[in-house]
Formats: C-alpha cells, structure tokens, sequence
C-alpha cells in the first residue's frame, strides 16, 4: 500500500491497518530472527572454515622458521630477529604446558569418572570427581589402600574443569596468533623489509592496536567473575548438584536433561509450580510494563502541559520519591499493607473492615502491580519530559494553524513521536520487569504461599523463585535450569523485537 | 461578528481553559500527595516516640531524637552501660563504614573499566568489535543474580569468603557490561576531534586521556554515582554472600534484618531513622544525576 491511500483512510480503518500490519509482522519478524541465528551460524563455520585454510596454507608456504614455530611456539619470530616477541611466545608456551601438567589434565580426567562409589552401595557412572578407590597399586607395584575419607570435591572439580578449557582457548588464540606473527615476519624478510622491533610493536598498543590495551582488563574480569560463573552455572543444570548432594561430604554427577524435564513435566509439583509462575511473571512483566507507561506520560503531559508553572518542583517532588533505595520504601509499605498495618489501622480508624492486601492471591497480585506503579511511573515520568520537550514547537503550530484541537495533536504528533523514540525503553523495561526482583521480594516475598508450590509463593517471578532455591532451599540445579529459561526468554524477545525496530540500524549515525 | 463578542468568546475560552488548568493542578497536587505519603511517613515515624510498628495516625503523639540515638548508642539492659560497637546488636555504623568502603572502592574501579571498554566500542574500530558489542548483549540478558552460587564457590576458592572485598570483585567485575550509556556518549561527540589530533601526531592513547576524557564530565560524574549508589542499595548479592557474617553487613542487609520477626516491634522506629540516614545522600545523588539518566535510558535520543 501507498503512503498516499494511508493518509486517506480514516482514523479507525488507521487503526486497523497498523493492527494488522503489526500481527501479520509478527511470522515475519520470527522468520527473519531464525534466518539470522541461521546466518549466525554458517558465519561462525565459514569462519573456522577459513582459519583451519590459513593455518594450512601458512605452514606450507611459510620458511623453516614459520613452519617451526608449529610445535615450539615463538620459533618463528626469534628466527626472524624477533627476540622479545619470540620469547613472549614460547613463555606462554611453557606455562600453559606446566599448568596442563600440573593443574589442569587433572580435571578433565576426574570431570566424567566412571564406577565411583559415592555412597556405601552405590555406584555411579559419570560423578564429578573421584572417590578414591579402596586399592590401588602403586609405582611399585605394591597393592595399598587409600584414605577413604576424602572425597573429591565436585564443585572444585567442576570449576576447575571450566577453567582449565577457558584457559586452553586463550592458549589457542595465542598459538594461532603465535602461527600468523611467524608467517608476516617471514614474509617481511622475503620482501626486503625489516620486521618490527619488540619496542616499537609494544608502541602500536597505545595507537593501531589501543582497543587491545583498553580492553584486556575488563574482558579477563569478565571472564573470570561473569563468564566462568555463567558456563559453571549451566553445567549445574545437567548435575544433581541439591540439598541432598552438597560437596564437601557428598558428591554430585551428571544427569542429563534430567532437571529440565522434572521443570517441564515429570515431576507433578515442580513443573505445576513452573508453570504457574512463568504464567504469572508474564502476567506481570505485561501489566507492570504497560500501567507505568501509560500513567508515567500521562503525568508527564500533565506536568509538560504549557500553562502549568513550577513544573520544575512538580518533577522534583516525583523523582524524590524514586530516589530513595527501594529496599527502604517497599519494606516500608510492606509493613504498612500488612494486615496490622498502618493502611488497615486508618481503615479500621475510619469504620471499614480490613483488606487483605498481601496475604490474599488475587489481592497480592494488584496490590505488587500497584506498587509498581508508585516505584516506576516517575522513571517513566522523568523519561517522557525529557523527550516532550525535544519536540519541535513548529509542528504543534502548524498543527493549530490546520485547526488540529489538543486531541488531534497528541494522537497524531506527540503520541507517534514518543512510542517511536521510546520503543528500545519499552523492550527494556519489559525484559526489566521479567527481572524485577525488588518489588516483588521485599513487599510480598513471593507469598502467600500455599503448600502445592515448590519452594515459591503466588507473587513469585521466575528470578525471585531462583533466589529462593539459591539461597533458602539450596536446589542449585533447579536454579541453574530456571536461570537458563529465563535467559531464553529475554533473548528471544529482545532480539524479536530488536529486529523489528530500527532503532538498531542506526547505531553508526552519530559518528 | 461584533467586537463584544469575540470577546465574550475570549473570556468564555479563557475561563475553560483556566477551569482545565485548575483541574490540573489538582490531579497533581493529588498525586504528589499519593506519591510522597510513604516518604513523609517515613520521616514521621523515625521521630515517633510511642513503641510499636504501627500506629492509626500519621503524625507522632511524642516526638524524640532516640531513634536516631539508638542508631549509634547501644546501652545494655541491665547495666545501661554503653556497648562497644562489636556487641551491639545492630552495629549501623559499622555498616555505614563497611558499605562505603565497598562503595568507593568499586566506584573507582568500575568507572575505569566503564570509561576504557565504552571508548574503545564507541570510538575505536577493529576486527571484533561488532562480536563483543554482540556478546556484551547477549551476556547481558543471563539474570544478575543466576551464577551467584557459582561466584560464591569462586570465592571460596580464593580465600575471599565472607569478605567485604568480594562485594567490591562482585560489584566491579561486571562493569564492563555497563558501557551501554556512556558509548552512548561518546558517540555523540564529534570524530573530526579525533582526526585532527591525530593529523597533528597524537596517538589514539593520548587522544583518549587529553582530548575525550576532559570533554567527558558529565558521563564520568553519572557514570561515578551510579557505581557508588549501586553497592547501598543491593541487597541480593550481600545478603548471600554475607550470610551470617555480622560484621562484613551492609547497611541494607542490615537494615533489613532489623525488621527480623523478632525484632520488629522493637526497631521498626529505629529501622526509619536509619532509613532516614541512607535516603538524604542517595537522593542528593539521584536528583543531580536525573537528566543524565534520561539521557541514558533513551539512547542519546535527549541532549542533557
């Protein structure tokens, strides 16, 4: 359709249409967020693809040097003069070949070990680390009996086990990098060049190669505290690493998919449980999302609105209220909406019976939304202004000069306007509110509670009940598989809509 | 039409618009009053002088410093000798000394990280720069609090159990995910600044220190509050990592054991002025930071 026959049409077939155009998107966006995974993909195989090419072509094209520094790492550039760099090479070399040695080969034999018996009379294929076995023969070939009371610890196992593969594809990236440096300097001194001296290389990192300087702080950090957590947390998904396997003392092993299909359908109250949050934290994420837009502009239209004066103290008097620490102000009106409370104390005061407003279902679950309401309308507040007054005012005016009343102007200017800037903020707080955590832990903590959940209560997000099984229950497992839906969920719904919007396209206008 | 009546229609719109107008003013004074209710109550009860958690009125029958006395003094029952901080119950000083060296110590350390990886995204351009904007989303997405149990057996590991440096590793390692607002930032400042320094000889280290960090105020001031207000309002990370380890608390953990079911009745008033306490900088902080938030949140859509 033409943008001609859209000016056309009345408001309501307008309507109509972008309701439309916005389902029939929907199949469309799917379909291209799977062809992008699929792109995705095939990019990462053609990459690999292509360094395995290199890696061969180099070696055979390479000299004597090149094709040493094949096995003996840094060979390459100290044949080609470059001694710093080379001894830089083979140093890394050494240590990750002693840390293998001495640390690391450990682990990847005890990550999957067969026939340990890790209780009296049981016996498990595939437990995380080893029981010492009753005999063993030692380099002497004298029988001998191990100490029985120490058992190997799995959660060190498992960590260890995580580390020792992240450690060994930084080592490869350097092998790779290590194979390449050899083959440019070599090609240097075939053309007549001098390759680059140690000293001067190491200049490049506070100029060409600046980024790598910048960065390999923050991304070791990264790994070691987010990256190595996460992956250890997903492995916890396989294991039945719960109350009742809790190293030190008692092991844990692989179990498959075991944990996932107890959340999904084979254990009745776990996966009646699931579902009945994953209904509710949708539930919520939507209406929290949508109450606080909607209530927080039109605030701020009320605020913005031309004749108004102090508009500055109206604002402050709302972000004041978002500037105390939530824990402070939820306990507070936790304890203010409990059945003894100060809300039911002034109704009862002023002759009405008391409300149930966090220890009844259906009442929780306004009142949590409710709430949520006084804790985010001022963000969104504070985020519409900004934007109403960027507005340019000659829109408006030519607007009144076409004889648009109030109306007509904030549907045909202001509105579109608004939801077009602030559609990344919506996806935000949308995947924020799946994640919201505060609201929901200090005013209701998750109850009530009745007795066919598991571990959770009737307010209960999907990221509260995983705090709960971390910290109170200590059903890591279960944990770690709540986690990994609930990152899926973001995920996906995040890079659907990311699609969508253009948002995305425009990262590089500015520069 | 006549001159007198388009002036009786003049008033007649001037008075509608002032009926809409007062009707306005109205729906906002409402408002502000629903909105800052708690906040007020708040302030009410950490001077109420009568015991208990909760009374039918707002405005306190007998007014008293105690609460706030009571916050730093703690004297034994039996003897009314004054406790050593190590045996009071509630040692909120000790918390307040605790947060603000977790405070200061990630603010530090998170703002470097923060300022080095936006830069280098924002600015600089190399081979895996779109990879890691990429993996920097996708990370991004796992629930904070999802590896928790993994990091706390990091630190075991480490040594660092139950130690108030944890809090600051915890709190800072993560930061080089936060780049989001201020690579906004620096792609709004103008390229050709880059390219004339380095026409003139600089290399892209001192274009960073020289040229962008002195024109970045702004971001590095947002950028430092909200790394310093994050570890005082957290509540996730301390209450497990922390556990029972009474001295290492922070003043939200805290503060939130205050309100214990057995020690409610008794505190609740002494929970508001400690409430009281942490709200008045926090605030100060937030109101100064405000238009740099927006700003933030809507991807440099508004020029603060």
């Amino acid at each position: 359709m033409d943008y001609l026959d859209y000016v056309q049409m009345t408001t309501g077939q307008k309507i109509a249409y972008k309701f439309k155009s916005f389902f029939t998107g929907i199949p469309v966006a799917i379909k291209k967020f799977f062809l992008a995974i699929g792109m995705l993909i095939k990019k990462f195989f053609n990459f690999i693809g292509n360094g395995f090419k290199g890696y061969g072509s180099r070696f055979v094209k390479g000299d004597i040097g090149t094709k040493l520094s094949y096995i003996v790492m840094g060979a390459g550039n100290m044949f080609h003069k470059q001694i710093g760099k080379g001894l830089c090479f083979l140093a890394a070399q050494c240590a990750y070949i002693y840390f293998m040695i001495s640390f690391g080969m450990n682990y990847f034999q005890k990550i999957y070990s067969t026939d340990v018996e890790v209780e009296p009379g049981v016996i498990v294929n595939g437990a995380i680390g080893k029981v010492p076995v009753h005999k063993t023969t030692n380099m002497f070939g004298i029988e001998e009996i191990d100490n029985l009371d120490t058992l190997d610890d799995s959660n060190r196992i498992l960590l260890f086990f995580v580390m020792t593969v992240i450690v060994s594809v930084v080592f490869f990236v350097l092998y790779i990098a290590n194979t390449k440096s050899a083959y440019a300097s070599g090609e240097e001194i075939k053309n007549g060049k001098k390759p680059i001296g140690f000293i001067d290389e190491l200049k490049t990192y506070l100029d060409e190669r600046f980024h790598v300087t910048l960065l390999t702080v923050p991304i070791v950090l990264l790994f070691l505290f987010t990256i190595l957590p996460i992956l250890f947390t997903i492995f916890m998904a396989f294991t039945n690493y719960d109350e009742k396997h809790q190293p030190p003392g008692n092991m844990y092993w692989w179990t498959g998919v075991t944990n996932f299909q107890d959340v999904f359908y084979s254990d009745p109250m776990k996966s009646a449980t699931f579902g009945k949050i994953l209904v509710w934290t949708l539930v919520w994420a939507v209406f929290a999302t949508f109450t606080n837009y909607i209530f927080g502009m039109i605030l701020a239209l009320l605020i913005n609105k031309k004749e108004i004066k102090f508009k500055s103290f109206w604002r402050t008097m709302f972000v004041v209220t978002a500037a105390v620490p939530q824990f402070v102000t939820l306990l507070l009106m936790r304890l203010m909406l409990d059945d003894k409370g100060a809300f039911n104390n002034m109704i009862i005061a002023l002759g009405g019976s008391s409300i149930p407003f966090l220890t009844d279902c259906t009442c929780a679950r306004i009142t949590v939304i409710i709430v949520n309401m006084w804790v985010g309308v001022p963000y969104t507040m504070l985020i519409t202004s900004g934007l109403l007054m960027n507005i340019p005012e000659d829109l408006y005016e030519s607007a009144r000069i076409d004889g648009a009343n109030a109306f007509q102007q904030f549907t045909k200017i202001t509105f579109p306007y608004i939801f077009f800037v602030t559609t990344p903020y919506l996806i935000t707080t949308f995947v924020g509110n799946i994640n919201n955590f505060n609201v929901i832990y200090f005013l209701t903590g998750g109850g009530p509670s009745p007795a066919e959940y598991y571990q959770a209560g009737q307010t209960d997000l999907l990221v509260t009940w995983l705090y709960k099984l971390t910290v109170v229950s200590s059903d890591f497992n279960l944990a770690a598989v709540i986690g990994i839906i609930v990152f899926i969920i973001c995920a996906t719904g995040s890079l659907i809509t990311f699609n969508m919007s253009k948002a995305a396209k425009n990262e590089e206008e500015f520069s | 039409m006549t001159n007198t009546d388009s002036k009786a229609m003049q008033s007649g719109y001037a008075s509608k618009k002032k009926a809409v107008n007062t009707l306005v003013y109205i729906i906002l004074t409402v408002m502000v009053l629903i909105w800052i209710f708690p906040i007020v109550y708040l302030v009410m009860q950490s001077f109420r002088g009568e015991p208990g958690i909760s009374t039918s009125y707002l405005i306190p029958k007998q007014w008293t410093f105690d609460n706030y006395i009571r916050l730093f003094v703690e004297t034994d029952p039996k003897t009314g000798a004054v406790l050593p901080m190590d045996e009071m119950r509630f040692p909120y000083l000790r918390w307040i000394l605790n947060t603000l060296l977790v405070a200061v110590l990630s603010c530090v350390i998170s703002t470097l990280i923060i300022l080095m990886v936006s830069y280098a995204l924002s600015r600089l351009r190399f081979k895996s720069r779109k990879m890691l904007l990429n993996m920097g989303l996708i990370l991004g997405m796992f629930p904070g609090f999802m590896s928790m149990a993994a990091v706390y057996a990091i630190m075991e590991i480490f040594g660092l159990k139950q130690q108030l440096i944890a809090l600051v590793i915890v709190y800072s390692a993560g930061a080089g995910l936060g780049y989001q607002v201020a690579k906004g930032f620096f792609d709004t400042i103008p390229r050709s600044l880059d390219e004339a320094a380095k026409i003139d000889g600089a290399t892209r280290n001192q274009i960073f220190w020289v040229i962008i960090l002195p024109l970045s105020k702004p971001i590095i001031v947002y950028t430092a509050l909200t790394t310093f207000i994050g570890p005082w309002t957290d509540y996730i990370f301390v209450s497990y990592f922390m556990k029972d380890n009474k001295d290492n608390w922070t003043v939200a953990l805290g503060l939130w054991n205050m309100l214990g079911n057995q020690t409610m009745a008794d505190w609740f008033t002494v929970f508001c002025a400690g409430a009281v306490l942490i709200a008045i900088p926090i605030t100060i902080l937030f109101v100064i930071m405000q238009r740099f938030y927006v700003a933030g949140v809507t991807g440099g859509a508004v020029k603060g």
